[in-house]
C-alpha cells in the first residue's frame, strides 16, 4: 500500500497493492481510516491497478471507506479496477453508488 | 463421472493468514488441469470465500481446524471446504446475496453469491453445532475443448 497526499487539491490518493482478502483488508482499513480522519480530504481516490487478488472482502472495504470519506464530508473515487475486480464489484452493485474511473494513462506526446 | 486423476487433503488452523495459504495451495493443485488464468482466479476467489466463512462464522475468531479435500478429474475439479464449527441455521438465508450477520466486520454478504457465480456447482451442507461442508465443482473448459 502506498499513500500519496495532494494537499492543495484536498485529495488523498491511495495505491493498493498485492492481495485484498479478509486478513489484509483489516490492516488496510485501519491505515486508511487513520489517514482519512487525520487529513479529512474532499476526495479520496483508491487506485487498484496493482491489486493481484481480491475476494468479497474488497466489497466491504470499498463500501466502508465510502462511508468514512462521506462522514468527513468527502467523496470516494475508484481508479483502474481490472475486469476481474469489476466482476466482483458489479455483483454487489457498487458501480451504482461509487464512482469508478477508467485507466488514466498519461498521454505520450 | 471420470475417474479421479489426483486427490489432495489439507488441514490447517482457522487463522486469517491461512486464507492466502489455502487459495494458493488449491490453485497450485488445480493448475495440473491446465486451466486459464480466469478459471484459476475463479477457483482462488471461491476457496478464499469458503475458508473466510469458516474462520469468521463457523469458528467466530476462535481456534479450529479447517479441512480442504480436492479431487481432479479429466476436466473438472471438486473442492470441499469442511469445518466443525457452529454450523449455519438457515442455509437458504445465508446464501442470499447481501445477507450477512457480520456487518460490523464490513462483511458484504456476497461470499456464497461469488462462489455460485464463479463455480459450476455449489452445495452447502450444515448442521448447527456440528459444522459445515461446502462442496464446489468447476469445469475446466480449456481441457474440455481440447478433448472434443
Amino acid at each position: 500500500m502506498k499513500i500519496d497526499h495532494y494537499i492543495d487539491e484536498k485529495t488523498l490518493k491511495v495505491y493498493l497493492t498485492e492481495e485484498i482478502d479478509h486478513h489484509t483488508s483489516s490492516i488496510i482499513r485501519t491505515r486508511l481510516d487513520y489517514e482519512i480522519s487525520r487529513f479529512r480530504p474532499k476526495k479520496v481516490v483508491i487506485d487498484l491497478e496493482k491489486v493481484k487478488f481480491m475476494d468479497s472482502a474488497g466489497i466491504g472495504l470499498i463500501i466502508g471507506r465510502f462511508k468514512v470519506a462521506k462522514s468527513y464530508g468527502g467523496s470516494l473515487e475508484i481508479e483502474n479496477s481490472s475486469d476481474k475486480l469489476m466482476k466482483i464489484f458489479e455483483m454487489a452493485g457498487l458501480p451504482k453508488i461509487i464512482d469508478f474511473k477508467e485507466n488514466k494513462k498519461e498521454e505520450v506526446i | 463421472m471420470d475417474n479421479v486423476k489426483n486427490e489432495m487433503k489439507l488441514e490447517f488452523s482457522s487463522r486469517s493468514a491461512n486464507e492466502a495459504f489455502a487459495r494458493i495451495s488449491v490453485a497450485a493443485f488445480a493448475s495440473q488441469l491446465d486451466p486459464t488464468i480466469e478459471e484459476l482466479a475463479d477457483i482462488k476467489t471461491s476457496v478464499s470465500e469458503a475458508v473466510t466463512n469458516s474462520i469468521i462464522h463457523a469458528y467466530n475468531g476462535k481456534d479450529g481446524i479447517i479441512k480442504i479435500h480436492s479431487r481432479l478429474y479429466e476436466n473438472e475439479i471438486e473442492i470441499e471446504v469442511i469445518d466443525t464449527g457452529s454450523g449455519i441455521e438457515n442455509v437458504e438465508e445465508a446464501r442470499a446475496p447481501l445477507f450477512t450477520t457480520k456487518s460490523s466486520l464490513e462483511r458484504s454478504g456476497m461470499g456464497f453469491t461469488i462462489m455460485e457465480n464463479f463455480m459450476d456447482e455449489l452445495k452447502v451442507e450444515s448442521v448447527v453445532g456440528l459444522g459445515t461442508k461446502v462442496y464446489m465443482k468447476k469445469l475446466i473448459k480449456t481441457k474440455e475443448l481440447e478433448a472434443n
